[in-house]
């Protein structure tokens, strides 16, 4: 089934102050699905995003929206997006009304349209109680929900989400998981950055892996996971002095189709365990090597991170922030 | 064009908004610190300044001119500074987010400064009236003063602006603002008259618009038409190079943190 592209992007780079933020990047989003671009802070995401959202002029190639080029018909592609920024974007002395007059003002709706609209989307995001106090009075989860009711304002046909549940509590969290299925139910395409793994598996229907300012591979979670090849036993061991050891022994064999170090012992992928699990304990055995653990499990988004960037999602988290 | 002003009408209104909710702010806005160099200033250095030198009955009237300038001066270089709080907030990303004539928010800015400086200015010569400073050229007059005002406010506010999207943490932007302002109002003849300053100050005083708008709007508090209207010529011109190269550095400011 031939899907409508809502967004396709096309050798996309984009460098500012001599760093090189995000480099040959190509991907499509098809119509009506949730698209999420995962990878740790300074991968890229955002600049990505803002390129998207018009807010930025990539420094080479091209990005369409429904077939609206960014830059040249950067007005229209306006009308047709809608934007919920990673930072509460609202400014503290208006109440949550009032931004959404503003809002639609500035999306020039007719007044009666507007007035629907916000009653509506008050409603939605269940912030009718709280709609006539200044957003400073609002909690964290609010100011949020206000953040997404901005961004619906225009009945967009994309909505972007700059990492919509940074930073909040697990009710809060699931509630947003929520509103994006329900939107995605109505039709919208959702083009969503996320560091979150369990966001990107849950909510995905397709995602790209950004690093360094690169994709490193596209496809649904499933897909992606599959594409590992295989389920992955991880070993933890008492002492890891014959880790290499083991790692050298295991290497060879059929059962085993790859093996990486860990800090604290080894993560072998397998074809399938019961082939496996004994010819690992067995060469675990004959090397003197203590098992303190066993893990077996399915892959996880996890596993598909550190097999295409080389590292754990935290791990280069924390080296960006050095 | 009726998008044009619907757009600048909301975000203009926004600023009002804003403004009518911060109590104290308002409060401040109104009775500012203008006033206290106006009444305390200007009645403190009575007997010390000579009116032989100061060509003014008294010098209150001639400080009320000088007062006028330093509010337009005030409020033009904090014009910016909400801009520069949007631009940390996210809040100039989502209103850029939406189809809106890019420069929409950079005109209702600019309106809302106008207005609420020409409020202060009126304050301002309101309570000199009550010192008994009377403007000598009436209500035309004090409409050119406001235009005259309103022409300085307007570079002024663009080099604000320029700023707001120039700097790259706000406390760099204080810092200049509060490096700016002091040597601007002492290196004018907001406190004494230029031909009564020491040679280096009044050389330096001349490059500064400040001492044009002074210049222009001091003869039209104290003396007559004939009198003013060369000064408010030449402040026109001088007013409309100022502003010009002001916007023109300020377009290129905010085209360039647009990305």
């Amino acid at each position: 089934m031939d899907r409508a592209t809502a967004i396709d992007v096309s050798h996309l780079s984009k460098s500012y102050d001599g760093h090189q933020a995000v480099a040959d990047i190509s991907f499509t989003v098809h119509a009506g699905e949730i698209f999420g671009l995962l990878g740790p802070n300074g991968a890229g995401k955002s600049t990505t995003l803002r390129i998207l959202i018009t807010l930025l002029t990539p420094s080479s190639g091209r990005a369409t929206v429904f077939g609206l080029d960014t830059v040249r018909d950067a007005d229209r592609v306006r009308q047709l997006i809608g934007y919920v920024p990673q930072e509460r974007a609202i400014d503290r002395f208006l109440t949550g009304k009032e931004h959404l007059e503003l809002l639609a003002a500035l999306y020039h709706l007719p007044k009666d349209e507007a007035k629907s609209r916000i009653a509506e989307l008050l409603k939605l995001v269940e912030l009718e109680a709280h709609a006539d106090r200044p957003a400073k009075t609002y909690s964290g989860g609010m100011k949020r929900k206000l953040d997404i009711a901005c961004g619906l304002l225009p009945d967009p046909r994309v909505l972007f989400l700059d990492e919509p549940t940074l930073g909040l509590d697990v009710q809060s969290r699931l509630r947003i998981w929520d509103y994006i299925r329900m939107l995605k139910a109505r039709g919208m395409t959702v083009v969503m950055t996320t560091n979150y793994l369990d966001e990107a598996d849950q909510l995905c229907d397709r995602l790209a892996i950004i690093d360094g300012g690169t994709i490193k591979i596209i496809g649904s979670p499933v897909e992606l996971k599959v594409g590992l090849g295989g389920d992955i036993v991880s070993l933890t061991l008492k002492e890891t002095d014959r880790m290499t050891g083991l790692e050298s022994a295991l290497k060879g064999q059929p059962a085993i189709k790859a093996v990486r170090t860990t800090a604290k012992g080894l993560d072998i992928r397998v074809e399938s365990p019961e082939k496996a699990l004994p010819v690992i304990l067995e060469s675990a055995n004959r090397l003197g090597c203590s098992v303190e653990f066993i893990q077996y499990n399915r892959p996880r988004l996890d596993d598909v991170f550190i097999a295409h960037t080389g590292r754990r999602i935290e791990d280069a988290a924390v080296n960006h922030d050095e | 064009m009726k998008e044009y002003w619907q757009e600048i009408r909301a975000l203009t209104m926004r600023w009002v908004l804003r403004l009518s909710r911060e109590k104290f702010s308002m409060l401040f806005t109104l009775v500012q610190p203008m006033l206290f160099w106006l009444i305390f200033f200007g009645n403190l250095f009575q007997r010390a300044a000579d009116s032989q030198v100061t060509q003014a009955p008294n010098y209150i009237s001639f400080l009320a001119a000088g007062v006028v300038v330093m509010t337009v001066l005030n409020n033009g270089l904090a014009g910016g500074v909400d801009l520069l709080f949007d631009k940390e907030n996210g809040f100039l990303e989502r209103l850029m987010s939406t189809p809106i004539h890019r420069s929409s928010v950079i005109l209702s800015r600019f309106i809302f400064v106008m207005t609420i400086t020409s409020l202060q200015v009126l304050v301002i010569l309101g309570v000199a009236f009550l010192f008994g400073v009377q403007p000598a050229t009436g209500l035309l007059g004090i409409a050119t003063i406001l235009l005259i005002g309103m022409m300085f406010g307007v570079g002024l506010t663009a080099i604000s602006m320029a700023m707001a999207f120039s700097v790259k943490s706000h406390g760099d932007f204080f810092s200049v603002l509060g490096f700016l302002s002091l040597p601007m109002i002492f290196l004018s003849s907001a406190l004494v008259p230029l031909a009564a300053m020491p040679g280096w100050m009044s050389f330096l005083a001349k490059f500064n618009p400040m001492t044009w708008a002074i210049d222009a709007v001091r003869p039209l508090i104290l003396s007559n038409w004939s009198e003013a209207l060369p000064h408010v010529g030449m402040v026109v011109v001088v007013m409309l190079v100022f502003d010009a190269l002001c916007l023109y550095g300020g377009a290129k400011a905010f085209r360039r943190a647009m990305g």
